[in-house]
Formats: C-alpha cells, sequence, structure tokens
C-alpha cells in the first residue's frame, strides 16, 4: 500500500510537470498585453515607472519565457510560492487562500447532495426496475441532464424575487463562528449545483446495480434466503459502487467548472470570480496559480479515487 | 423482463462487435430508422427535435426574415403576443427572430467544434492507439496533463488569450473536446489492432497510411459517431455557458447563453420571458440531442450500453489497472 502510493505520487511529477508547461505557456501566449492595460490605466504601481521597459523589467516579464518559467517553477518547489499578482501587489498564494474556502465549500456541499440524492433514488430505481418510481428517478435525471446549471440558477435568483421579493442572501459568515447563516448562503447554490450532479451518478448506479444484480453471487446471496435488506446493502450497493466511485472522481474538474458560473450568479466571492477578474485584468501569476491549483487537487482527487477502490474491494491490491 | 428496454446483462451479445455496415442490416437507412422508431421511441423523439434545431438553423432566415439585431425602441420589454410571439427584450428586438437565429449560431459552432473535435480526436487516438511504444506513452501523458485541467477553466483561460468571437470559441472548443475524446478512439482501435484483418493487410504490405485510414479508421466508426452525438450537446452547452459569462460569442449575436447572460440579469426581473425563453430552446435542444445519441449508441456501440453521456462511460471503462483488476468479476 505504501509503496503504491509513493509510485502514484511519484507518476504525478511527470503529468504535473507537462500541465505547468501547458499553463505557463498557454496563459503567455500574447505577451506584453498587461503592459498596455497598465500603461493605459497608469495604475498605482505602473505610476512609478516611466517606461514600457522600467514595468516590463519590475514584473519580471523582460527576461526569456523559458526563464521565467525556470523561476516560477523554482519558486512554486522551493516555497510554494506561486508569484505575485500583477495588479494588487498581494501574493498570488494570499489571494487564492481567502477565495478558495468559498469554492470548497461550495463544491463539498454540492457533491454531497449529488450523492445523498443520487445514491439512493438510483439503488431503489435498480432494485425496483420499470415501476413508477424508477420511471419519476429516470426522468429526472433526463431532464436534470438536459438543463444548464446556469439557467436553473438564474431562475432560481429571479422568480422567488419577482413572486415573494426573495433572494438569495450573499454576505457569508465563517463556517465555524456561524454555520447555519453561512449554509443559509451556500444551501440554494449548491442544491443547484448539485441537482446536476446528481442525474450523472443516478444514472450510472442505476446501471452499476442492474449489470450487479444479475449476477451469481447476487443469486446465491438470495438463495441463502437472506433478506432484500442484506443482498442489496451488503452484497450489490458495495460492489456497485467502484464505478460510481470513478464517476466521482471524473466529475470533481466538471464541478469545479461549475463552481465558477454558479459564483457568478449568486454573487459568491470564490475562485471562479477572482478568475474571472485575473482573466479581464490579464493578471498572469493569478491565472497559472489558479489553474495549477484546479489541476492539482483534480489530480489528488483521483488519486484518493483510486484508493478508494482497496477500501470497496479487497479483491484489489496495490502492489503492481 | 423481455420488454425491448432489456438491460445490458440480459442481451447477449458477441464479444467482438462486428462492424457498423453488418449491424446496420441490408437497407442501412431505411433499416435504421424503422429500428429507432420501434425499438428506442425516446431516441426518435430525440432525432426529431434534432431535425427541428437543424431545419430550424438552416431557414433561420426563412422563417424569422426580420434580423436578429432590429431594434424597436417603441417596444421594449413587451411581452408575448400575436405581434411579437414570445416578446421582446430590452432593445425591442423580437424574441422569437433571436431565438431562431441563436438555433442557427448553435448548430453552426455545434458542428463546426464537433467536427473538428472528432477529427482531432480521430488522428490524436488512431495513432497514438495504432503505432504504441514510445510515442503513445507521450502522447498520453500530455493527454493526462491536459485533461487534469477542468474544461471551463481552459476555456476561460483560452478564451481570454484568444479573444471572444465565435471562431475563437469553435476552435477552443474543438481542441478542447477533440483532445478529451481522443481516448475513447485509442482504446477501440487497441482493440482493433489485434484483429486478423490488420496483419494481414501489413504483412501484405500496405502502408501504414492505408492501414490506418483504410482499415482502422472504417471500424472505429462507430464510436466516433457515437462520440459525436455526445459532443454536440456538450459543446452546445459549454458555448452557452461561455456565453453567459460574457467570455462566448460578443452582442449583438443571438447566442442563447448569451442571452441569460448576467449584463441583461435587470430586465429579467421586469420582463421574465427573457430568461425564460432562451432556457427553455437550449434545454429542448440538448434534451433532444441527448436523447437520440442515447439511443444511437445503444445501437451502435453495445459496450457502452446505457451508462450515461459517452465522455463519463469513456473515462469509467477506460482501462485503469485497478478497477480492471476490481471488476473483473462483474464486468462483461
Amino acid at each position: 500500500m505504501g509503496s503504491y502510493l509513493l509510485k502514484r505520487v511519484l507518476a504525478l511529477i511527470p503529468t504535473l510537470l507537462i500541465a505547468s508547461v501547458l499553463v505557463f505557456s498557454v496563459v503567455r501566449l500574447v505577451p506584453g498585453d498587461v503592459l498596455d492595460l497598465m500603461l493605459s490605466e497608469n495604475d498605482y504601481s505602473a505610476s512609478s515607472h516611466d517606461t514600457r521597459a522600467d514595468l516590463e523589467k519590475a514584473l519580471g516579464l523582460d527576461d526569456p519565457i523559458y526563464i521565467q518559467y525556470v523561476n516560477w517553477l523554482g519558486d512554486i518547489v522551493l516555497h510554494g510560492d506561486l508569484g505575485e499578482s500583477l495588479w494588487r501587489n498581494t501574493s498570488v498564494n494570499q489571494e487564492i487562500a481567502d477565495r478558495l474556502p468559498v469554492t470548497v465549500e461550495l463544491g463539498v456541499l454540492s457533491l454531497l447532495i449529488a450523492l445523498v440524492i443520487a445514491i439512493p433514488v438510483g439503488v431503489y430505481s435498480a432494485i425496483r426496475q420499470e415501476t413508477l418510481g424508477d420511471n419519476l428517478g429516470r426522468s429526472f435525471s433526463i431532464v436534470a441532464l438536459a438543463v444548464p446549471n446556469f439557467w436553473l440558477g438564474t431562475m432560481v435568483v429571479i422568480l422567488p424575487a419577482m413572486w415573494w421579493g426573495w433572494s438569495p442572501p450573499n454576505t457569508i459568515e465563517p463556517f465555524f463562528s456561524d454555520p447555519i447563516e453561512n449554509l443559509k448562503v451556500f444551501l440554494v447554490p449548491s442544491l443547484i449545483l448539485g441537482a446536476s450532479l446528481s442525474a450523472v451518478v443516478m444514472r450510472m448506479t442505476r446501471t452499476m446495480m442492474l449489470e450487479v444484480l444479475r449476477q451469481d453471487y447476487i443469486r446465491t446471496a438470495w438463495a441463502k434466503g437472506l433478506r432484500e435488506r442484506k443482498v442489496v446493502l451488503r452484497h450489490a450497493v458495495k460492489n456497485a459502487m467502484i464505478p460510481v466511485i470513478t464517476l466521482v472522481g471524473i466529475l470533481v474538474p466538471i464541478l469545479f467548472g461549475g463552481t465558477v458560473i454558479i459564483e457568478q450568479i449568486f454573487r459568491l466571492p470564490g475562485i471562479g470570480q477572482l478568475l474571472l477578474d485575473s482573466v479581464s485584468n490579464r493578471d498572469y501569476p493569478i491565472i497559472t496559480g489558479i489553474f495549477l491549483i484546479s489541476g492539482v487537487m483534480v489530480m489528488v482527487v483521483n488519486l484518493l479515487v483510486d484508493l478508494c477502490y482497496g477500501l470497496l474491494d479487497p479483491k484489489v491490491r496495490y502492489d503492481d | 423482463m423481455t420488454t425491448e428496454t432489456a438491460p445490458a446483462a440480459l442481451t447477449t451479445r458477441p464479444p467482438t462487435t462486428p462492424p457498423l455496415r453488418e449491424r446496420l442490416g441490408d437497407n442501412k437507412v431505411l433499416g435504421f430508422i424503422g429500428r429507432l422508431i420501434v425499438q428506442r421511441p425516446m431516441g426518435a423523439f430525440g432525432a426529431a427535435i434534432c431535425i427541428v434545431l437543424l431545419l430550424t438553423g438552416v431557414f433561420a432566415d426563412v422563417i424569422a426574415p426580420e434580423g436578429y439585431n432590429a431594434i424597436n425602441p417603441i417596444d421594449r420589454l413587451k411581452p408575448p403576443s400575436a405581434e411579437y410571439w414570445l416578446g421582446t427584450d430590452q432593445l425591442g428586438r423580437d424574441l422569437f427572430t433571436r431565438i431562431v437565429h441563436g438555433a442557427q449560431l448553435s448548430v453552426i459552432v455545434a458542428f463546426a467544434a464537433t467536427s473538428l473535435s472528432i477529427v482531432i480526436s480521430a488522428v490524436i487516438g488512431i495513432t497514438s492507439g495504432y503505432f504504441g511504444g514510445r510515442f503513445d506513452m507521450a502522447s498520453q501523458r500530455v493527454v493526462d496533463g491536459w485533461m487534469c485541467f477542468p474544461d471551463l477553466i481552459i476555456l476561460i483561460v483560452a478564451v481570454s488569450v484568444l479573444g471572444p468571437g465565435t471562431w475563437q470559441v469553435i476552435l477552443i472548443l474543438g481542441l478542447l473536446f477533440g483532445i478529451s475524446g481522443s481516448r475513447i478512439v485509442r482504446s477501440s482501435v487497441l482493440s482493433v489492432k489485434q484483429n486478423i484483418y490488420i496483419h494481414a493487410a501489413q504483412s501484405m504490405g500496405a502502408s501504414t497510411l492505408r492501414i490506418l485510414v483504410m482499415h482502422i479508421l472504417p471500424n472505429v466508426m462507430a464510436p466516433i459517431i457515437v462520440l459525436f452525438t455526445t459532443r454536440l450537446a456538450a459543446v452546445i452547452l459549454a458555448e452557452s455557458g461561455l456565453s453567459f459569462l460574457g467570455l462566448g460569442i460578443p452582442p449583438p449575436a443571438p447566442s442563447w447563453g448569451g442571452m441569460l447572460s448576467l449584463d441583461g440579469r435587470s430586465y429579467m426581473f421586469q420582463a421574465p420571458w427573457l430568461a425564460i425563453v432562451p432556457g427553455v430552446a437550449l434545454t429542448v435542444a440538448v434534451f433532444g440531442i441527448n436523447m437520440f445519441g442515447d439511443a444511437l449508441r445503444d445501437m451502435l456501440d453495445p459496450r457502452m450500453k446505457g451508462v450515461g453521456s459517452g465522455r463519463y462511460v469513456a473515462a469509467v471503462r477506460r482501462d485503469r489497472p485497478s478497477s480492471r483488476q476490481s471488476t473483473g468479476g462483474t464486468a462483461q
């Protein structure tokens, strides 16, 4: 197990390196724009630099791009430092650290809601195939797959405001000082995001359950005279969950994208807003930082997903 | 359990999928349409929606000759009426006209970006799968690196580099979905290249290009077609999401996502049809494509049967060492 983990982490390094090159170069395909933008807007950090060349030097943009890359990567690897914002005179680490909790809370809540809705409904759908409940569940997932979450979010903001003058709150209390107020802010956005994610998980759960329920060992479990509860929960669900867990790993990047949109709709100050602001300012260090953080988070989740297989299935051994 | 919607595990199928042509029967097109309607009524319904969407796109100028940007300040924010079927927006533009032209825009973006992505997927997938070895290793690591990033974040960053615009959006979406889709093509190629006829072609001295184009490509067409339909819906959703954020196709182009964007939010409280109509259009279009795509997948590529939209299936069924071990007893 330990050596497997080590191998997996080591295997991440080349992927991460390739990812970092992608991040760094893609973002810098149009160089110089930030300088034009700063000089034209007479930003405070630009005002002390008379010429374009001065400013370029002060921001470290005058080195050749590979030197910039090595410097940037060196800072990350050696100091965990993602650099300085070009506009705000704050560190990228600080900016991201300020925003990340909002996005993570939104994402985790949405995922929880999705799983809590999807797995029971998917299991029920499979063990009561072709009944009213099954059809309702499947119809829900078919519709939820087609409804864009930004439209659902927009409707939730607009319709209640029109009908009852209610609008979702958006002043965030820290979770630990006032959890109820905090959850009030996140509940509606997470429900919207969770509902759209649950559709996919529900379908996968149902399909996998149907496949597992027709296996020999399930027939054996029935033949032993076990109760339905036990057959379903102990024998079927556990085996059907493995592909579902894989799916959760795949959903995490989609969830990340979803939070960007939902944050915009509900005006939550998360990573998504920071990203969109930075994109309009061409604040490269922040963009690359967010880009990299999101990639690393996805990789870590994928690693956790792989480790989860072992918990569900004793046949899985991490020794290859 | 003998209904036509029998679950995957009950339908026994040969382990190797016969080529597309065989499965479609003698009278290919008619036979296919007939089976679609009989076996998959929802799929046929979805196909009907797709056809309506396509025709609306093609004949947009005939259906709504007014022009999507005809501003009429006197008739601002008018509710739906006989004159304005779906009402008007804050500039007095007829919403019905804009929806129809939005369909055209969606169709253009969807087909262009999806076609581009399919070409990219096919080129990467076929070469990587066929040649194998170091080339495969290297290209798959790049694909890995690319795929760790959330789609929307890649899109936002790429749009910020290229600037907003229809062609930029098509290019970026094509590249994005092309790279991730290459996995699906590659895994099909890996099984196709084991076939005797490939070895036969090789020993006959056929050139590599000939083998790739004449022997491999036709035999991975089924997953490619399935990939195409599932990507269409994904492209439409991604484009509308980008336009919603103000990073996609810039106004006054009538992108459905753009019509829902935050800029118009303040008017939506007075004129809810501005929020409802484009959303319904999007949902119906995506719903239709999904239904048709699902039916097509079940009929063309039984291995992928019933497991949600293509990208999830592909990735879940992707050869992961640990999942291969663990599902040894359950899969197939």
